[in-house]
């Protein structure tokens, strides 16, 4: 607790007088640390990680940097790195979507069948309107019937698995050659599914760091009752950060989909991408109250896990020894990131 | 604004109020504390629908729905508490909902240069658009509020209680603000419980009592003394409790106690006697009572009873601390007054009495146990907190601005009580920043100054005394 300087004086009555030296100019104090937001801090464990990593790995007679591993570390984010830009929208703006798993694990089945039937871009429209309408229905229930985003997203998320569980018990409809593409190839050593989650988060960034949209994000997610009182909307705000949130799930869904050549019922759930999602924004340095992050830190919060799961991999570790270490990387983050909030409010 | 009013939950706040400013004119509400100074600005600001009443802007009639109809009537309003976001750049805050567009694109360079511009108009060079909010203070924070109504283009400025979270030398500044507005043909409402702010600054005043419209006055025609008696009703008499007749054995005593803010505390605290503590904000007033609370502990020197190094120790060894912010650190809302009052007997895991006595003991009225604490005025949340450490029936009682935010009539009788308390064999400490408050009801005085303890003055002792003693810089 700390005593509280900026004391009101008394209503009536003669207050004593501040004194004139109390209160110098707020600047935090330049410290070692103190010019790095939490984006370059996620990018240098990033770096850190990786040169970590060679290294272990080159002593244990392997390779880390190998074109083989750095396209399936981008490979295998690709799917979590778009969800998690879309949850990134939603956890600026103050909420969050527990939704996306199941959601992921509808869109696929979705496009595989559809796509079965022939269509490949009915498959895509199809996808887009079922993610959509989620979406809009866990911004309206957030919003007007007022229940706290935690609560709404899962209960979504409850009823998407009931409808899924009841129609399919197995990996149904099948996906052309075609489309499977998008999964499988490269240019040169990136995947197309690198740059399908490129383009999802540079439009992110764009939409938070250039649109109105994106300023009131950052508003609702900082302070709803400011933002409402500096004239933003704020439940079209969150709505509409739903239906996108729920949209990057939809496009993971076709992803997986491609990769998979069919639909799954569990490949969201397997996949544990509402959990890994948030785990990734929290890591990328975005406050989980909302207002401060960005799309930037999340794709290297996804990036850093990636490349965690890649030399566990080579080094051939104990998987739940591998689930230690992320849990520990991921309280760590945090942590780190709580302490530099704390000491710029001095 | 004609015939306003509005009730909350079936409880009148506003009836028949009428209101009317000109451009260019200062025009002070002033009134106690729950008059509806407040509410009727943020009806004006179309945070609350009137159930009564219009509102005329330059001859139109209009009707708020939302703040955003406000703002675009010209209608800005300086909240008590800051409306700015922390993490955000000062354009990005001074343009929030209507950042200037350019190719439908958020334009960057004109929103600092719009923002730049405005904060050189009122000569503020110390900070720049792009700095982060929380980087800023007060004062600063209270520039770019102002800047933000300006870049809305707005006619009629409000600002609720502006200097309350002001050093002396920055409400100098706010005065220049103010002036400058009213330079440009802005109408100013400003709300201020200060009076001196409003002779200052004002031309005419409106008084509201309850809820009601006293009086619009010119200041030019009134003095101070009449403004109070319109406000409270009555000549503000200053009656307190008569002082103790006998002063009892130690209860408590620091010597050379410190930590991080206070330095060389030597102080006693004796049964059946008040001793108020006086400084200047910064002085380490709340520390004090915080570190012999153990919330923020002393480090050096001894205690006695004991030197807390937790709160749970210094409540177990019956000292209590009504926190200056009883909000934040003294009630939990949202619980009901019973749950409230037996909040630290059931931490502790000791029998309490029964909340019924208690309530009426603190002259609680009406005394709901079950009414959630949240809806309660500020003098009878301030009895709530009372109650909380009368149920521990502690040696010491640490008071820190126990009448701050209290009406007039819930002030008498908190001072009453703590007297009481006194007689019954209590020691007790009352830190206040009102002067009037602390000579009325201390025996005597601590004064401190940069965490020491500046001086002890007697009962009966002066403004200027204290004063003096808080201030100076060579010690006595």
């Amino acid at each position: 607790m700390s005593d509280n300087l900026h004391t009101t004086p008394a209503p009536e009555g003669v207050a004593l007088p501040g004194s004139p030296g109390d209160r110098k100019v707020g600047r935090a104090r330049p410290g070692p640390w103190s010019g790095l937001g939490s984006t370059q801090v996620v990018y240098l464990a990033l770096l850190a990680t990786i040169v970590v990593g060679w290294i272990l790995v080159a002593i244990d007679g392997g390779n880390l940097l190998t074109l083989e591993t750095v396209v399936g570390v981008q490979q295998r984010s690709a799917a979590l790195g778009i969800v998690a830009v879309g949850q990134t929208l939603a956890i600026l703006a103050g909420s969050l979507d527990l939704s996306v798993a199941y959601l992921i694990s509808l869109s696929s089945l979705v496009a595989a069948e559809i796509m079965e039937a022939g269509s490949v871009p009915g498959a895509i429209t199809a996808v887009i309107a079922v993610s959509a309408l989620v979406g809009l229905v866990n911004g309206v229930v957030i919003t007007k019937l007022k229940v706290h985003a935690f609560i709404a997203t899962l209960g979504v998320a409850l009823i998407i698995k009931g409808v899924v569980d009841h129609l399919y018990d197995g990996p149904a409809g099948r996906v052309p050659e075609s489309f499977q593409h998008l999964g499988y190839d490269r240019v040169g050593p990136v995947p197309v599914s690198a740059l399908l989650w490129a383009a999802v988060a540079v439009a992110a960034w764009f939409l938070l760091s250039r649109t109105r949209y994106g300023y009131r994000v950052y508003a609702v997610g900082g302070d709803p009752d400011v933002a409402r009182l500096s004239g933003v909307r704020t439940d079209r705000v969150v709505i509409v950060t739903h239906i996108l949130c729920s949209l990057c799930a939809g496009i993971a869904g076709l992803l997986l989909a491609s990769r998979l050549g069919a639909g799954a019922p569990t490949v969201g759930t397997d996949g544990g991408y509402d959990l890994e999602s948030i785990a990734a924004v929290v890591l990328g340095g975005t406050a989980l109250a909302g207002g401060r992050g960005g799309v930037a830190g999340t794709v290297g919060g996804v990036l850093l896990l990636a490349v965690l799961d890649s030399v566990f991999n080579q080094l051939e570790v104990n998987s739940f020894f591998k689930d230690v270490v992320r849990g520990v990387v991921i309280v760590a983050a945090v942590a780190v990131y709580a302490r530099r909030a704390g000491r710029k409010r001095l | 604004m004609t015939g306003i009013g509005k009730s909350f939950l079936g409880v009148r706040v506003l009836a028949e109020v009428d209101l009317a400013v000109a451009a260019g004119q200062v025009h002070a509400v002033v009134g106690e504390n729950g008059a509806g100074k407040s509410t009727l600005m943020k009806i004006l600001a179309g945070v609350h629908a009137p159930d009564t009443g219009t509102i005329t802007i330059d001859g139109r009639q209009v009707s708020f729905g939302h703040p955003l109809d406000a703002q675009r009537a010209g209608v800005a309003i300086i909240y008590q508490e800051f409306t700015l976001l922390p993490e955000r750049s000062v354009a990005e805050n001074v343009f929030l909902g209507r950042e200037p567009l350019r190719r439908g694109l958020v334009d960057r360079a004109a929103m600092d240069t719009a923002t730049a511009s405005l904060l050189a108009g009122l000569g503020e060079d110390s900070f720049g658009p792009r700095d982060p909010v929380k980087r800023l203070s007060v004062a600063q924070q209270q520039v770019v509020e102002i800047v933000k109504a300006l870049s809305l283009d707005a006619r009629i400025v409000v600002m609720d209680e502006p200097t309350a979270a002001l050093a002396e030398h920055e409400v100098e500044l706010l005065y220049r603000l103010v002036r400058r507005l009213q330079e440009r043909g802005i109408a100013v409402l400003y709300i201020s419980h200060r009076l001196r702010e409003v002779f200052d600054l004002a031309s005419e005043v409106t008084v509201l009592k309850d809820g009601r419209l006293v009086s619009t006055v010119s200041t030019s025609e009134v003095t101070s003394d009449d403004l109070v008696r319109l406000m409270v009703g009555r000549d503000l008499g200053t009656y307190f409790p008569p002082r103790a007749s006998s002063v009892g054995e130690v209860r408590l005593s620091v010597t050379g106690g410190g930590n991080e803010r206070l330095d060389d505390i030597t102080l006693e605290l004796r049964a059946g006697e008040i001793v108020g503590v006086a400084g200047l904000q910064g002085s380490g007033r709340s520390s004090l009572a915080k570190a012999m609370f153990g919330a923020a502990p002393f480090t050096r020197g001894t205690m006695t009873p004991l030197r807390p190094r937790s709160v749970r120790e210094a409540v177990a060894a019956g000292i209590g601390l009504v926190t200056e912010d009883r909000k934040a650190e003294g009630l939990a809302l949202r619980q009901s007054v019973r749950d409230n009052a037996l909040l630290v007997t059931r931490a502790i895991g000791r029998k309490g009495s029964s909340v019924r006595d208690l309530l009426e003991r603190v002259r609680l009225s009406p005394a709901r146990p079950s009414q959630e604490v949240l809806y309660l005025s500020g003098g009878n949340q301030q009895k709530v907190v009372l109650a909380k450490w009368m149920t521990l029936a502690p040696d010491v009682l640490l008071f820190d601005e126990p009448t701050r935010g209290v009406d007039v009539g819930a002030k008498a009788a908190i001072h009453d009580l703590m007297r009481e308390l006194a007689a019954d064999g209590m020691a007790i400490m009352m830190i206040s920043s009102e002067l009037p408050e602390l000579i009325g009801m201390s025996d005597r005085v601590v004064v401190l100054r940069d965490g020491r303890v500046a001086g002890t003055l007697p009962a009966g002792s002066s403004e200027e005394d204290i004063i003096r003693l808080a201030a100076s810089e060579e010690a006595t």
